[in-house]
């Protein structure tokens, strides 16, 4: 009890000295890992969502360099060789007017996929600007921009993207574009500015407002990168929907026009005989089954990994 | 809940209003002339076009046009003779509602059943098999299924008529190829918007308190999870619209999708006008009947809109 009354001595060997820090104790024993590589590792465990991808990259080589592969090309008629089954010669068969298929379903695929892809990113980009700028701004702009959507979005996309192709003529892979972009903005808006609204009060907008960043270079530069993660999912599961466009497009005669392939047109042009070469039908039908189905199956994967709320 | 209610009506006439006035200016953009023909002479040409009023200077055309529309007029088919755009849908509208709504009736329902189903039985062998046959309704597009269904059961099994109307065994394949998109678009979110409900609180006390596992699911879950199902409604009509483009001309069913797509096919611009209109305003008001029953299911949605949100 009394030694506890003095006065508290420390002399040197009181003490141990520690290793300076950061080498052993501060080290982060597991390697860090950023958003996406963790969105990946949660990903990876989906099995069908991998081998989903590893088909679409299948396809996306095949539709590059299959129609390399034989010595045919997509329009040139062999009138000696109609309508052949799929042989050593011709892998897939010949069309109607003895065309190769293998070469046209290639083609065609190159030329859906192209359409699928280019008129998911356009309208997704015109709608994250069109998105940002209102959410970013709000007040009367705001309210013009998402009742103009409101109006736009209750027209059938399909009524008004047939009026568009009657238009801009048909048969041209850039106006089945520019239609789909004309009519598909006003999802990838209407998003967007949702998840703009909660990003803009966070501190780092502050911080690049109070650093003098112009408006342009916030939504830009700020907002829409960090909307792009959420996004991911409405792109990866809108690209079958316009693949299935194209096709419904070419059905009713307003696709790309012959000789020109597509999966639609080659759907179309070989529906007609179904009965007499199924193959001819068959294997175009994979191909956009297939397509439709793996982009789905990403974005439910894709989905899942960056829910937090679905992770298990 | 008026206030609502006004909003969304006002927001649909608006959208009826643009969809009339799009349409006018698109298809006087449209290259073609529909009476353009070698063998008609230039002052038949001329007669013709000034029986159609499309000498007419181009505002004079719109306002009549708009005035019309409002008396519910929508003109004459160039093509078909003598038959008004009106004529043409009161003879085609019937037959693709009919199709239509049997097709979405049979395949929301059965969509709803197997979406119950795999949420009930999640992860295990029934859901696996309905998530397949869900996963198959979305890679089989109907220009593809239709075929095929066809071949199978029209001309290889013969069990079914491989085209035609009129007769209730005709209708099955078409409703089919219709209405498998539905099916599958409808399990998935049943299913997912069980899975949601499954978890809650007030699951665990409708358990705690006793209720039966069959009550549990017919009473809380099920009712609460068909409210998100409610607003999906509007797609799947507009989706099994669309397909009948598609399923009609494949099966050669007299209805409206038909005409519509062969008046692409034939230039005939009062009609493809009026079907627009039609299918527009349409789809708006069952979007907009939507919209209410959504409100009237969920007290926060009707709060959200009395704040002029």
């Amino acid at each position: 009890m009394e030694k506890m009354q003095q006065p508290l001595v420390f002399r040197e060997d009181d003490f141990d000295r520690l290793p300076p820090p950061s080498q052993v104790d501060e080290a982060i024993v597991r390697r860090q890992t950023t958003y996406w590589k963790d969105v990946w590792r949660t990903f990876k465990k989906n099995r069908t969502a991998v081998i989903s991808l590893a088909a679409i990259a299948l396809l996306i080589a095949m539709v590059l360099f299959g129609p390399m592969m034989n010595e045919y090309d997509y329009r040139t008629n062999d009138y000696s060789a109609l309508n052949q089954s799929p042989n050593a010669e011709h892998w897939f068969g010949t069309d109607n007017m003895g065309r190769d298929i293998w070469t046209r379903v290639w083609e065609g695929g190159r030329i859906s996929l192209l359409i699928a892809v280019l008129a998911t990113l356009i309208p997704e980009a015109i709608g994250m600007i069109v998105g940002g700028v209102s959410g970013y701004f709000g007040g009367w702009l705001d309210t013009l921009i998402m009742r103009l959507i409101d109006v736009l979005m209750g027209i059938p996309s399909l009524i008004y993207m047939i009026l568009l192709m009657l238009v801009f003529g048909s048969g041209n892979i850039i106006t089945l574009i520019l239609a789909m972009s004309l009519t598909g903005w006003m999802g990838s808006a209407r998003a967007t500015r949702g998840l703009v609204l909660q990003i803009k009060a966070r501190d780092f907008v502050t911080a690049s407002e109070t650093l003098g960043a112009s408006a342009w270079w916030i939504i830009v530069k700020r907002l829409i990168p960090n909307t792009l993660g959420i996004r991911v999912v409405g792109i990866t599961m809108s690209i079958p929907s316009v693949i299935f466009y194209e096709a419904f497009l070419s059905y009713i005669g307003l696709g790309v026009t012959p000789p020109t392939p597509s999966w639609g047109q080659l759907i179309k042009a070989a529906g007609e005989n179904f009965r007499y070469y199924p193959y001819q039908f068959i294997i175009p039908c994979v191909m956009v089954g297939v397509t439709m189905l793996c982009f789905n199956l990403v974005g439910d994967g894709l989905r899942d990994a960056l829910d937090p709320k679905l992770r298990g | 809940m008026g206030r609502y209610v006004l909003n969304k009506v006002l927001i649909a006439i608006a959208t009826v209003f643009v969809l009339a006035t799009a349409t006018f200016f698109l298809m006087k953009l449209i290259p073609g002339d529909p009476f353009a023909n070698l063998k008609t002479k230039a002052a038949v040409q001329e007669k013709q076009r000034e029986y159609y009023g499309l000498d007419r200077p181009v505002a004079e055309q719109y306002v009549r046009y708009m005035g019309n529309l409002l008396r519910g007029d929508l003109g004459w088919s160039l093509k078909k003779a003598g038959r008004s755009v009106v004529d043409i849908i009161r003879e085609g509208f019937p037959v693709s509602a009919k199709l239509g709504l049997t097709s979405l009736v049979f395949s929301v329902m059965i969509g709803l059943l197997f979406g119950i189903l795999c949420a009930q039985y999640r992860n295990r062998w029934p859901d696996y098999l309905l998530m397949l046959v869900a996963v198959l309704g979305i890679a089989l597009p109907s220009m593809v299924l239709g075929p095929l269904m066809r071949y199978f059961f029209g001309v290889r099994l013969k069990w079914l008529p491989v085209v035609g109307w009129g007769t209730p065994d005709k209708m099955i394949m078409p409703a089919i190829v219709l209405g498998l998109g539905t099916v599958a678009g409808e399990t998935r979110s049943m299913r997912a918007s069980m899975l949601g409900v499954m978890t809650q609180d007030y699951i665990t006390t409708a358990r705690a308190k006793g209720l039966s596992p069959v009550q549990v699911v017919a009473r809380h879950e099920i009712k609460n999870s068909l409210v998100p199902i409610v607003t999906g409604l509007g797609i799947r009509i507009a989706s099994i619209m669309m397909g009948s483009f598609v399923v009609e001309s494949m099966f050669l069913i007299p209805g409206l999708g038909r005409y519509f797509v062969d008046s692409i096919t034939n230039l005939d611009y009062p009609l493809i006008m009026g079907l627009t209109i039609f299918y527009g305003s349409f789809l708006v008001t069952m979007n907009l009947l939507v919209d209410v029953a959504y409100g009237l299911l969920d007290p926060r949605i009707r709060e959200s809109g009395r704040k002029g949100d």
